[in-house]
């Protein structure tokens, strides 16, 4: 079977600690968004017909929130596939090691 | 128990110690590690000491010592890691270290020689049989070329010189053989040719793997040539010229059987050579494993007896040369510790006489002594870069455990990054007795981790400026509800849906309008300031004045400790003539600032807030002693001004001359007491032979020896005014200028502060969400 180990021991503690930083992070960012918090407002895509051809007025805007909301939980999932990679890959070099010696 | 507020009270005692147990004792007080020893001997030349005869031989075991680490090291061996802390070995053992240690060198030395002459030898070997499997391909070709080369014997058959054959032109031929440098082949060939003028053809082919140069132990590329000659005295040119460019010259085999003789022979050997090397690096292994395991517990005991024969050394003898001296200075609280440990060194050296110690007074300034603990240690490390106190002077140390935190967080300023900050610092905290993290050689995780509860002390401080500053990853948090509310713009104020929103793209709150500002939020700054578009505007204003409260208290607060010094060194009059002319200043320059902010805070509101003077324009007309053209902040503030400016401009000059003139004073003219130390001083001199008796009289009783240097001082400081004049003058302008200079500079923590948070907010705008 050929080794899954591609990354050394570093790179590996190295994606790890990214990985549960963008977990959590983008995670409540996502939280944010969703419940349309106004601090965020700079984020949000919105262009000038979303702001002048409402019907409803902030209904717009709340879905371009709840569509950023979305991306970031999105993401918050790939850090999770992430996460479980370098997992993984300490897994392997700790084996590793203990083989060689 | 030592406190952090100042340094030890420290005494100066002398130590009696027996010849036989004075090394016990040393390594004793060398493992308390709590004192300081005075070198008794400051006039003999460190050659001439009395332990030199050790410290040299400790010094020849440091050398094998570190020819064996760098041989370990070499050898790539692992070296343990553990923590060792052997005690200095007693003198008796230290011959057997010797010992130990001469024998290793000596056997390493012969067989690092060894190896290196076979690995020569097989090298020649190598390129011999090269040599001789190249030189066959040329023999192959050249006999395809022609029988020219039968006609000529061979020079080597001819084993006496034959007048009559060397007659015969060109009728020797000879040939050399052998390997030169791949870079010199070129010049080589050219200086055969302008020197042998074609009685000379050379062939040469170039190896094709690398081969290790003897001297420089690089791989490099040889080339094998081939030279055949006409003539002996071609020969011996050819020969000179070979030794010149460094070839290896083998001797070349006259017929093919012979060749075929001596590459097998050369086979075996070269076999042969390898075990045996193979044989020599193993067993050279072995040496240094053994070795290895020991080597850093030699090294530690050699540093600790070295540095006990160097103490010994500090010791004078006493008169009877039975007992050594030693003056140390150590912690009065400690006194205890130190006769404990005499006694512990004499029970282990089996001295019939205990060693023992004696305080004896000194007027010489002690050393400064502070204890630290793990916690208290980095702070007190910043402090003590920009300088040491003195004796028992007010230690800054304690403040700074707050202080510099704090004024990081102020600059920092941000919730999310405190946290995890201190998240980093807290697993460093909790992990600090792992010993990975601990003896790393990486200098700049070092400096981390010797930092790691300041680091933890600036995240937890940042976590509470985050929150007052309201800025989490620089957006703020919305904990309480905001005081602002916009649509009691719509229902009070004049906004309209349609005119006001579609034709301005600004707007603006005004607080004045009933129902919009619904007072203060409760913990940091409303967080409806993070959509705002004048937010640095105000936070600007806020921060500036900010830095500047917390600079001037800071500032009073390191002027007032001084009251702690003037009041523990006795010298009351400086309190008057010092402390209060500079407290003077700072309060009445800058102290009136801070007064004018917090008054402008409290006195005007929202309603009156577009009457509301710059202070800055009331501050700078307060030094151009203008007091028109501004409407007043309150009543009075002219005349108060004037009065606060001419106060803090007098205090400059009673800075300046008060303390030199009052000393000038007190030592020339002061009631009475001048002279009488006239007096003293006449009866002194004239006893000076008195004294020098006295001396010698309480040296055969053992006691005091050394206060010889000191006694002259025992007598009134000679008051020098110019040196004292210019020691105040440059005080007073040191002070005066440092303090505006660094009331400005604490401006910085509103620059850091704006800086992070412009920093953080671009960075997340470009990488993150994008």
């Amino acid at each position: 079977m050929v080794s899954c180990l591609f990354c050394g021991p570093k790179l590996a503690a190295c994606g790890i600690v990214i990985s549960i930083w963008g977990v959590i992070m983008l995670a409540m960012l996502g939280i944010f968004f969703t419940t349309h918090s106004a601090v965020l407002i700079d984020d949000v895509p919105f262009k000038e017909e979303d702001m002048h051809n409402d019907q409803d007025p902030p209904h717009n805007i709340y879905k371009l929130y709840n569509q950023v909301g979305y991306n970031c939980f999105i993401a918050a999932g790939i850090y999770v596939l992430v996460a479980a990679l370098s997992f993984c890959q300490i897994k392997l070099n700790h084996r590793k090691e203990y083989m060689v010696r | 128990m030592g406190s952090l507020f100042r340094s030890e009270e420290m005494c100066l005692t002398q130590l009696f110690l027996q010849s036989g147990s004075a090394y016990d004792c040393i390594s004793e007080l060398g493992e308390m590690g709590m004192v300081e020893f005075r070198d008794l001997n400051p006039s003999v030349n460190l050659f001439q000491r009395k332990f030199v005869t050790e410290l040299k031989r400790c010094e020849e075991m440091e050398r094998i010592l570190g020819y064996l680490l760098r041989e370990i090291k070499r050898a790539d061996i692992p070296l343990p890691e553990g923590e060792v802390n052997p005690v200095a070995p007693l003198p008796k053992h230290v011959l057997v270290i010797m010992e130990q240690l001469q024998r290793l060198e000596v056997e390493l030395s012969e067989v690092t020689r060894n190896k290196e002459k076979l690995q020569k030898n097989l090298l020649e070997l190598t390129e011999y049989t090269h040599m001789l499997r190249i030189t066959r391909n040329f023999v192959h070709r050249s006999a395809e070329v022609g029988p020219t080369y039968e006609e000529f014997p061979f020079l080597e058959k001819d084993s006496m010189m034959d007048y009559s054959s060397m007659q015969r032109l060109g009728a020797k031929l000879g040939f050399i053989s052998g390997l030169i440098q791949r870079r010199k082949i070129e010049a080589f060939e050219r200086m055969l040719w302008r020197v042998c003028k074609g009685y000379t053809i050379l062939s040469y082919s170039e190896i094709d793997e690398y081969l290790e140069d003897p001297d420089t132990g690089e791989p490099t590329k040889s080339v094998v040539f081939l030279i055949s000659y006409w003539g002996e005295q071609i020969g011996q040119k050819v020969k000179k010229i070979c030794d010149c460019y460094h070839c290896h010259v083998y001797p070349y085999p006259n017929s093919n059987e012979e060749r075929n003789d001596v590459v097998e022979g050369l086979r075996t050997r070269i076999q042969d050579l390898h075990t045996v090397l193979h044989r020599t690096e193993d067993y050279l292994r072995q040496v240094l494993n053994k070795a290895s395991e020991s080597v850093y517990t030699w090294v530690i005991q050699v540093k600790k007896m070295k540095a006990i024969y160097h103490i010994l050394n500090l010791c004078s003898f006493d008169v009877t040369n039975k007992c050594l001296i030693a003056e140390v200075w150590c912690p009065v609280n400690d006194l205890p510790i130190l006769r404990r440990a005499l006694e512990e060194g004499s029970r282990k050296s089996g001295a019939t006489v205990p060693s023992f110690v004696n305080r004896i007074p000194s007027n010489d300034t002690p050393p400064t002594l502070i204890r630290t603990n793990k916690f208290t240690s980095g702070f007190q490390n910043i402090v003590e870069a920009y300088g040491v106190g003195n004796y028992r002077e007010v230690n800054p140390a304690p403040y700074t455990i707050i202080t510099f935190p704090f004024l990081f967080a102020v600059m920092f300023g941000d919730l999310g990054h405190g946290v995890i900050m201190a998240l980093f610092a807290l697993w460093m905290v909790l992990y600090e007795d792992n010993r990975k993290l601990k003896y790393t050689r990486n200098e700049i995780w070092n400096t981390f981790f010797e930092g790691r509860y300041i680091i933890l002390m600036m995240g937890l401080f940042s976590v509470y400026t985050g929150l007052i500053y309201n800025d989490c990853f620089s957006k703020s948090l919305n904990i309480f509800g905001s005081g602002w509310s916009v649509n009691a713009m719509f229902k009070s104020g004049n906004w309209t849906w349609d005119s006001t929103l579609r034709t301005n793209a600004f707007l603006t709150l005004d607080p004045n309008v009933p129902g919009v500002f619904n007072g203060p939020y409760p913990l940091g700054i409303d967080p409806i300031w993070n959509l705002a578009s004048n937010r640095l505007t105000f936070l600007n204003s806020y921060k500036m004045k900010m830095s500047v409260i917390v600079g001037i208290s800071h500032m009073s607060f390191g002027v007032i400790l001084g009251i702690f010094n003037h009041l523990h060194f006795g010298k009351k009059f400086n309190l008057y003539l010092v402390l209060l002319p500079e407290l003077l200043f700072l309060l009445c320059l800058f102290g009136y600032l801070v007064f004018m902010i917090i008054y402008k805070w409290l006195a005007f509101s929202a309603r009156d807030s577009q009457m509301a003077p710059s202070i800055l324009i009331h501050f700078i007309n307060m030094f151009l002693m203008q007091g028109d053209g501004v409407p007043p902040l309150f009543p009075g503030q002219v005349g108060l001004q004037v009065f606060l400016v001419v106060i803090a401009l007098l205090s400059v000059p009673v800075l300046l001359l008060g303390k030199p003139v009052y000393l000038y004073w007190l030592h020339n003219g002061g009631a009475n007491r001048i002279g009488m130390y006239r007096g003293y001083e006449r009866v002194r001199r004239h006893s000076e032979e008195e004294l020098s008796l006295m001396r010698a009289n309480d040296m055969e009783e053992g006691s005091v020896p050394s206060d010889l240097s000191t006694s002259r001082e025992q007598q009134k400081e000679e008051f020098d005014f110019g040196d004292m004049f210019l020691h105040q003058s440059i005080h007073t302008i040191e002070y005066c200028l440092g303090c505006i200079s660094n009331t400005a500079s604490y401006l910085r923590l509103w620059a850091l502060s704006l800086a992070h948070a412009r920093e953080y907010q671009h960075t997340t705008s470009n990488c993150i969400l994008y």
